[in-house]
């Protein structure tokens, strides 16, 4: 019985082996001559003032978070645009629920300040 | 059947999500005082939609939204628990997040969102309803858990079960792909019968099979895949705990039904040999590590994922009495576990948590009273007879023995004798040693009222089983 599920073992080693292995070849492999130069900050040419691993204002990604949700819902759009005539009344009311529950959710973050940038 | 017709059988989910729109745009709007109007609303919202599934109570198995959705017996009695589950956390949350400050209006809206999603994964009829169910669930349980954002142990709590949790959604996923790919279809009845049809064995489903296996699995926190339960209930607030361990402990039972009955029964000869390893490393993983907890809320974890491993003992037997068997200990349990962390909660005060076992000392010389509630819920879980725990525990070995896993019902035997031993040290410290402190328990007349009824349910309910377990039997179709 148990080995009927050997395939699946196996596929799992093969996974975890392949992951490490593509890893470990990198390091291994790859030419690695480190000098002062190389190993300095990089930062558009002129001298790095600080660290990278600093904290940094959440509100960017609030932004990117609130831009997915509309991106989204023009993909939705296209579609539903072109075909309009054909899906009838029942295809433009289910449009209009989903908008209906993506406003609500844009009055809550307005409410909540989140699209205010002081 | 008429849109008409279909959007009636959806209306508790319908009302649920108008509702607590509605909620979540009062509460942005007006800034009302302690959140008195939005924890009002949301409890009326609750209310109406258990109100609409009590109303609309299904005789027969009704397929509808193009076979995605299932209204059956099974997933009403489930939603009317849920409700009443929330309900209770919600009278035993509002004072733990005023007294922590902690108490914000989206509190309650996550939570009415993570309802709508477990209706959603207790009435999914395809894959995909599955999962979409699940992940409303999640998200909102992620954010909940994360609630208190200045603790460090919440975040990790949070960030533990974010990826943890993402790590399941996508085993889950992934066998889902595999089920549909050899069978395509996603809905869960079809998918039945073309797996009834298939003759000899094919590698992809049995692919597919083990990683929703140990999607579910994950989800309901079974050895080996517990890991985020004791980090999780014990980093989230003690509020949020109670949520987490009582109402998804349901919908993950139905999501256990829709997937291995519904959908993958004709493949049960498969999944009852994982079913049987993962009860029995629950139940002996979760009773052992209990016994050495000194927090509350930990030791509470490690006895849930032993009893997910008792739960997962009445699915083994693949057929209907087992499935009710397992059906009434999930509800049994969610009873004594919102009782249990109830006690906790009730424990904790100005804004210290109650969550070390010496909190409990001396308890019946403070309050004889909660001592004799947290005794009942402790005999209860502990399965001492003649408490409602004993009753679960013994369905669900009946059903065990009778699919004829005599070994298996001896390990469950005894487990729940390794396991009665933290349970009843709960009880010692109670009864037999000094308190530390002897400060008043002060809490709302609400909180205490509740409480004690839900204590009391778990005796009264000990003497007529047969009430809920005629239920359950009904539930699954007789």
């Amino acid at each position: 019985m148990l080995e009927h599920y050997i395939p699946i073992l196996i596929f799992i080693v093969i996974g975890l082996g392949l992951g490490c292995v593509l890893f470990l070849l990198g390091y291994v492999l790859g030419p690695n001559r480190p000098d002062s130069e190389k190993n300095s900050p990089y930062e558009c040419g002129f001298e790095a003032f600080e660290d990278a691993r600093m904290k940094f204002d959440v509100r960017y990604y609030l932004i990117a978070i609130l831009f997915i949700i509309f991106d989204l819902e023009i993909a939705f759009f296209f579609p539903w645009a072109v075909v309009i005539r054909e899906i009838g009344m029942t295809g433009f009311w289910a449009m209009m629920i989903f908008l209906g529950v993506l406003t609500i959710g844009f009055v809550y973050e307005w409410r909540k300040g989140a699209l205010e940038w002081e | 059947m008429t849109l008409t017709t279909e959007l009636a059988l959806l209306a508790p989910e319908i009302a649920l999500l108008i509702m607590t729109s509605i909620v979540l745009v009062v509460d942005s709007l007006y800034d009302n005082p302690d959140r008195v109007l939005t924890y009002k609303l949301s409890q009326l919202a609750l209310i109406i939609t258990t109100g609409l599934v009590l109303l609309q109570f299904p005789e027969v198995s009704t397929h509808i939204m193009s076979g995605h959705f299932v209204s059956d017996p099974m997933s009403a009695i489930l939603k009317i628990v849920l409700g009443l589950m929330t309900l209770i956390v919600f009278f035993y949350s509002y004072d733990y997040l005023l007294e922590h400050e902690l108490l914000k209006g989206e509190y309650f809206i996550l939570m009415l969102f993570a309802v709508l999603g477990m209706q959603i994964m207790i009435s999914a009829n395809s894959l995909l309803t599955v999962y979409l169910g699940l992940e409303l669930l999640s998200l909102a349980l992620y954010a909940m858990v994360a609630m208190n954002r200045t603790s460090a142990v919440a975040t990790e709590a949070a960030m533990k079960y974010f990826v943890l949790g993402a790590l399941a959604s996508g085993m889950l996923l992934y066998g889902i792909s595999m089920l549909y790919g050899v069978s395509g279809t996603l809905e869960l009845p079809a998918l039945a019968t073309y797996l009834g049809a298939q003759t000899e064995a094919n590698l992809l489903l049995v692919f597919g099979l083990v990683f929703i296996v140990v999607g579910l699995a994950f989800k309901l926190g079974a050895v080996p895949f517990h890991m985020w339960v004791p980090d999780v209930y014990q980093g989230s607030p003690t509020s949020v705990t109670l949520f987490i361990g009582t109402a998804p402990k349901i919908a993950a039972f139905a999501m256990a039904i829709r997937l291995l009955a519904d959908g993958l029964q004709p493949l049960a000869g498969d999944w009852q040999g994982m079913l049987i390893v993962l009860a029995v490393l629950s139940m002996a993983g979760g009773n052992l590590i209990a016994i050495s907890q000194s927090n509350i809320k930990r030791m509470l974890a490690y006895s849930t994922i032993a009893h997910v491993g008792f739960l997962m003992l009445g699915l083994i037997s693949a057929n209907q009495t087992g499935y009710a068997s397992a059906m009434f200990y999930v509800i049994v349990y969610t009873l004594m576990s919102m009782g249990s962390f109830g006690m906790v909660i009730l424990l904790g005060r100005n804004g210290h948590e109650a969550d070390n076992l010496d909190d409990f000392k001396g308890l019946a010389e403070r309050s004889p009273w909660f001592a004799f509630i947290m005794l009942i819920l402790m005999f209860s879980m502990a399965g001492v007879p003649p408490f409602i725990g004993f009753w679960a525990k013994w369905f669900v070995i009946k059903e065990v023995i009778a699919a004829g896993h005599l070994w298996v019902a001896a390990l469950a035997v005894i487990f729940s004798v390794v396991g009665a031993y933290y349970y009843l040290r709960i009880v010692k410290l109670m009864f037999f040693d000094k308190p530390v402190q002897m400060t008043a328990i002060k809490s709302s007349q609400e909180m205490r009222m509740v409480l004690s009824l839900n204590g009391l349910a778990i005796l009264i309910l000990g003497f007529m089983p047969g009430f809920l377990m005629t239920l359950c039997i009904e539930a699954m179709g007789f």
